[in-house]
């Protein structure tokens, strides 16, 4: 059973974000990239589980990106994976990159196709079911578990108020979240192993992006904190019902 | 030409939020000089239907096939495309939730339209078709121009306070042919939490950090919580440490919520933890360290210790809720 997992290079949680260029771009200065959390500590680390249990025969790891990802996608070979591919392309848009990725895994042929849940920048949470969709192949979106047997997947899910258990013939795509897998750090001989493990770049066929961000925006500060004494809660109960209006 | 949104519902309950969607259809079409052909898939009564004419929509296209009353994402992305060649819709709105990503992405990829996930504000047409949408778990905000001709766009929930007005909408019935291969995923069980208020859609949240010390100390945060009728979260630590299940955990990583009110008790408000709780309309923090912070995002504040503060914040609610009934 082969799977791929696709990897997302994210600024590190602790970034704080800083405008340039007119509010029309984010500075990158100083910021640390990192592989995005949910396809790491999910969707990645679920992936090396199964091979690690004799389930896959094959974990390939795929990104798209410029030269500049690829300490990020060494990262997470160095946590496991056979091999690496990265897509030669600069997008930002959702259906241009689920088109790359699309084209790649047709090529291939996956059993199943993991994903994180959303990317921590974009937070769209969108490229997993359009790969889904580009492949003609089922989805089961914010898994909390997934179990392999024989040709089949058994997923847990989200749902509203609670969770649910589906099952679904391979190949399907799924996108991870928390409870699908213990995330890991990686070792010495992981680190070294990944240095020579396959890294292949290919160049995709060019699709137009549907989207484009114009600008971004700061959020306002906050006016400031009225602070009341700890022997006076009726007074923030008070505030809670005529100034905020929330209770 | 109509904007089609797709409204769902639970057992034939609909979704409040998808009145919201409604709404934000409805103002959409308003400027486009278009009307709103709202979709709803399975079982449900046609008065619930026809009720949504009360926030906007003109007509409702029902498909009956009751397998959709699981999520098919494949059935349900194939419905609402039928719907918008029915339609000549160029404007197609889910909500951006569980079921709005399963669907919306793959009738986007079909139409070969651009997506908008998470809007926060409606199109503005002056350059193009312009939607807010927050970015870097709402450390900033990003506006994002459609460039297809089709657009499709997932609404984030509780954006926009919904008002109900006269109408009543009318329904026709939709055949879709679907196939064998529409409803691939089979549900084998569901496991819901009953008696609790689902987080991502909760109006107040109280959240609780390590400041409670303890798994043991949960129950006054609940008492807190059942009084308000709040949902409650937790912080990243907590989760990790398995003193509430993953499902409570809100900040970069775990869950986002946007509530009317959101208590912080015990929580110092790492940068991670704020961006899953800055959408919040009113934050209240309650910590020992007054260095804490969270203090600096927060509308309010109470210097203290979480565990002495919490049984008399609960028993101040209640005596309000006594004076206000």
């Amino acid at each position: 059973m082969r799977i791929l997992v696709c990897i997302s290079q994210v600024p590190d949680t602790s970034t704080k974000i800083v405008l340039k260029n007119n509010n029309t771009s984010v500075n990158s200065d100083g910021v640390t990239w990192v592989i995005n959390p949910y396809d790491e500590w999910y969707a990645l680390i679920k992936a090396i589980e199964l091979k690690e249990s004799g389930i896959a025969t094959d974990v390939h790891l795929v990104t798209v990106g410029k030269a500049d990802v690829e300490p990020v996608i060494r990262k997470a070979l160095a946590l496991g994976g056979d091999e690496a591919v990265r897509i030669d392309a600069d997008s930002n848009d959702p259906y241009e990159t689920a088109h790359y990725i699309a084209e790649y895994a047709a090529g291939v042929g996956y059993d199943l196709i993991l994903c994180g849940k959303e990317s921590i920048d974009y937070n769209n949470g969108t490229t997993s079911a359009m790969l889904a969709e580009l492949l003609g192949v089922d989805y089961i979106g914010s898994a909390t578990g997934i179990q392999v047997e024989a040709d089949a997947a058994v997923v847990t899910r989200e749902i509203e108020g609670g969770e649910e258990t589906d099952i679904c013939n391979l190949p399907v795509v799924i996108s991870c979240q928390k409870g699908v897998a213990e995330a890991r750090i990686p070792n010495m001989r992981g680190i070294m192993a990944a240095r020579t493990r396959p890294l292949k770049v290919i160049t995709p066929s060019k699709v137009r992006a549907v989207t484009e961000v114009i600008s971004y925006e700061l959020p306002p500060a906050k006016a400031g904190i009225k602070l009341v004494s700890p022997d006076n809660l009726d007074e923030l109960i008070e505030l809670l019902h005529t100034e905020a209006k929330v209770i | 030409m109509s904007v089609i949104v797709l409204v769902e519902h639970t057992g034939g309950i609909i979704k409040a939020q998808s009145f919201e969607a409604v709404q934000y259809a409805a103002q959409i079409a308003e400027k486009m000089g278009a009307t709103v052909t709202a979709v709803a898939l399975g079982s449900v009564a046609a008065d619930a239907m026809e009720g949504l004419g009360q926030y906007g929509a003109q007509k409702v296209l029902h498909v009956a096939d009751s397998r959709l009353d699981e999520l098919h994402s494949r059935a349900y992305a194939g419905a609402l495309i039928a719907a918008a060649q029915k339609e000549d819709s160029k404007v197609i709105i889910t909500l951006h939730d569980l079921k709005g990503r399963a669907v919306a992405p793959r009738v986007a990829v079909k139409l070969q339209a651009g997506l908008v996930a998470g809007a926060l504000s409606y199109p503005d047409t002056e350059k193009g078709f312009v939607i807010k949408k927050a970015v870097f778990s709402g450390k900033a905000f990003a506006y994002v121009n459609i460039l297809s001709e089709v657009k499709v766009i997932m609404l984030m929930p509780n954006t926009f306070p919904v008002k109900k007005l006269e109408g009543k909408a009318i329904v026709e019935q939709l055949d879709v042919s679907f196939n064998e291969k529409d409803f691939g995923v089979k549900v084998k069980s569901v496991n819901k939490v009953t008696g609790e208020v689902p987080l991502a859609d909760a109006e107040l949240v109280v959240s609780g950090g390590r400041g409670l010390n303890g798994p043991e100390n949960w129950g006054i945060l609940e008492d807190l919580a059942k009084e308000l009728g709040a949902a409650t979260a937790c912080s990243r630590p907590v989760a990790d440490s398995h003193w509430r299940p993953h499902h409570e955990h809100v900040g970069q990583t775990g869950g986002t919520v946007r509530p009317n009110l959101y208590i912080a008790v015990g929580i110092s408000g790492a940068i991670q933890h704020l961006a899953g709780v800055n959408g919040s309309k009113t934050i209240v923090v309650i910590n020992k360290d007054p260095e804490a912070p969270f203090f600096k995002a927060a509308n309010y504040g109470v210097v203290g210790d979480a565990l002495e503060i919490l049984p008399r914040l609960t028993a101040a609610v209640k005596k309000f809720k006594e004076h206000h009934q």
